[in-house]
């Protein structure tokens, strides 16, 4: 579904990412993990097209996405759940939904209808202020929101970006089944996550992302006992090199 | 009956993309944890990091047997060794031995790659498998054991030796499938024969056998003295052990785990890449390994890629059966030859007796080899004649083989020594 084959890209003179190769096939939950600036996001925002690629490519669906303007590439099924969920806060929530249909070639009525109903199924708690202004909403519900109004897209690919970023442990828990149960309807999923123990636990495979590389990638659950991951990434205490 | 279909019938697309993630990901484990790769890279002036297509592979160190005899024990692991959670040593077929490790995930590929290895073979969870391979430092013996319980099947930790009890075990514990050396399973199918017991009253169906080269003509006396249906599979305990490559029913040629080792065939003189299908020197790059990583590996093995696709399904580059090895190769006579040229000779041909020995010395500054070959009991008996007839049809099928002239002696049933691991059936006496 998604292939990148060394991709390099940055901001100005700073190169972030450095030779990236990474795959996504269809119905797999793919996470990237690492630290704090280790280019997670910008791995993302380059897929997504809003910083450009230096180097290398990115094929979605056999599409090359750095000759394509960002606006584009949602429409081919590539969606975004961006960090801090970034919801419009002074429009309803189920104004917010529809605006994620916006990509959609067919969008009658009815296709609408279904699709709310859909996202309204999957998080109840959104029907229930389907009326309210998104602003009011708690984190984990603008969380939900955003999820959604990705799905709203009907993607072939959602992007996560660190969809736990300051939620409680208990709110972080039920996005994560959420993300689950949308791999179990058959959707894709890359997510990148800080978080690394919640997201190798969900994800089928993983990628460690240390200063614009790769340096590690495998199953979800190899990694989860990797030595080096623990030490880096899962607060295992440090152990002297030998 | 696959094992992990999803990934041993991959596109050729999606497994260029994954070996190339993970030779990405593992020259940064090598050039940052393995001190000998790390000065390798630096000499070579190698930026590892900007390393992006399988075709510049090419640019990549070597790495030999010496190397990991000069970093003897733990020099080339990649982790420390309180992730280590085995350790091997090569069989020291030739020379000092090496050491290798293996961490938890190390172990569970292994079990993996062996349990794909088996199922290819026509084993399930149903089988009840006699392992004779020696227990021990030798991979052969850990290896197919984790495989087979992986799978499922019903292990038997026999180990090599004491044939009659294995005979006996393989009897009362209905054994069947078989895993040993194929000269193991010779001498076996012989003592049973002493024994007075007959193969087809068994339960056996499956051989699978490794880790010495072993001819076409080797596996139809072996499938019709035991009525088996045998594999070969390839491993070297550098790389991991058995599980590199294994032969699905189809018997033709054995299917690479590309996903996990990158395989090149090169001249080993040139050290350039053989034309497709030409033989040569098979060479292997780990793609996963966590506590041994090799870059490659110089085998010394010599094969060819069968790049046609297999009908069983699967997508991995076939190899064809080891045929020699670089340094088991003969030099005589300036013409290059190798023992299992020798051997699907002798087994062609009717009288003999599939046990042999090729002695190579050196009389009056020329080279003369003799193969000393067993023949049934009854030449013995017969006239002076008829073993006349039979050396001189050796000699002239050995001749048009090989290209070369080698004296032929034939000895009695049953006196060139026995193999119950890997057999040493050259003995080149110019050396010393």
């Amino acid at each position: 579904m998604l292939r990148i084959r060394n991709l390099e890209s940055g901001y100005g003179k700073i190169k972030v990412l450095k030779h990236v190769s990474m795959h996504v096939d269809p119905g797999e939950i793919v996470t990237i993990i690492g630290a704090n600036g280790a280019g997670k996001t910008t791995l993302l925002a380059t897929i997504a097209g809003l910083v450009k690629a230096r180097a290398g490519e990115i094929l979605f669906r056999g599409q090359n996405l750095p000759a394509l303007s960002a606006e584009k590439i949602p429409a081919l099924g590539c969606v975004m759940v961006p960090e801090g969920r970034q919801v419009f806060a002074t429009m309803s929530v189920e104004e917010n939904l529809i605006l994620g249909a916006h990509v959609l070639q067919k969008k009658g009525r009815q296709v609408q209808e279904e699709l709310l109903e859909h996202q309204y199924a999957l998080f109840p708690v959104l029907r229930e202020r389907k009326g309210q202004l998104a602003g009011t909403l708690s984190g984990g519900e603008q969380q939900m929101l955003a999820m959604g109004r990705a799905l709203m897209a009907r993607p072939q690919l959602v992007m996560m970006d660190e969809p736990s970023t300051g939620l409680a442990p208990l709110i972080v828990k039920e996005i994560f089944q959420i993300i689950v149960r949308l791999r179990d309807e058959g959707n894709t999923v890359l997510l990148v996550e800080q978080n690394a123990k919640a997201a190798l636990a969900i994800a089928d495979r993983g990628y460690v992302l240390e200063t614009g590389k790769v340096i590690l990638q495998g199953p979800a659950a190899d990694l989860l006992t990797n030595q080096d991951v623990q030490r880096a990434y899962l607060g295992r205490e440090k152990i002297e090199e030998q | 009956m696959y094992w992990q279909q999803e990934k041993e019938c991959m596109s050729r697309g999606d497994l260029e993309q994954l070996q190339l993630e993970r030779l990405q990901s593992t020259l940064y484990r090598v050039g940052t944890h393995v001190p000998f790769y790390r000065q390798k890279f630096r000499e070579m002036k190698l930026d590892y990091d900007s390393f992006d297509s399988l075709a510049d592979i090419h640019k990549l160190p070597f790495t030999m047997k010496q190397d990991l005899r000069d970093n003897y024990p733990y020099g080339m692991f990649a982790v420390p060794l309180r992730e280590v959670v085995r350790i091997h040593s090569s069989s020291g077929t030739t020379g000092m031995a090496t050491v290798v490790g293996y961490t938890r995930n190390d172990i569970k590929t292994w079990a993996d790659l062996v349990a794909r290895i088996l199922c290819a073979a026509g084993l399930t969870a149903d089988d009840v498998i006699q392992i004779a391979f020696g227990y021990g430092l030798f991979t052969g013996g850990f290896g197919l054991h984790y495989g087979a319980e992986r799978l499922g099947a019903s292990v038997i930790p026999m180990s090599s030796g004491n044939t009659k009890r294995q005979i006996q075990i393989m009897q009362d514990f209905k054994t069947t499938a078989l895993v040993c050396t194929p000269s193991y399973a010779l001498n076996i199918a012989d003592v049973m024969l002493d024994m007075g017991i007959n193969p087809r009253g068994l339960s056996l169906k499956f051989g699978l056998f490794g880790a010495e080269p072993w001819s076409e003509a080797m596996r139809r006396e072996i499938n019709e003295k035991l009525g088996i249906q045998s594999t070969d599979n390839y491993g070297l305990s550098e790389v991991m052990g058995p599980g590199v490559a294994g032969e699905c029913q189809e018997c033709n040629g054995l299917h690479i785990n590309e996903d996990h080792f990158l395989a090149e065939v090169l001249d080993p003189e040139t050290l350039e890449p053989v034309q497709p299908g030409e033989i040569g020197e098979l060479v292997l790059t780990t793609l996963t390994k966590e506590a041994f990583p090799v870059i490659r590996y110089r085998t010394r093995d010599l094969t060819r890629l069968l790049p046609e696709p297999c009908p069983c399904g699967r997508t991995f580059t076939r190899m064809q059966r080891i045929l020699g090895r670089t340094d088991d190769m003969l030099i005589i006579k300036g013409v290059n030859v190798f023992p299992t040229q020798i051997e699907s000779v002798l087994f062609d041909i009717d009288g003999t007796v599939p046990h042999y020995r090729i002695v190579v010395e050196r009389v009056n500054h020329q080279d003369k080899a003799t193969v000393m070959v067993e023949v049934k009991e009854s030449y013995f008996f017969d006239e002076m004649k008829k073993q006349g007839a039979l050396i001189d049809t050796i000699k002239s099928r050995l001749a048009s083989e090989l290209g070369i002239g080698v004296a032929v002696k034939l000895v009695e049933e049953r006196t060139l020594e026995r193999f119950e691991g890997k057999g040493q059936r050259v003995i080149d006496k110019r050396a010393i």
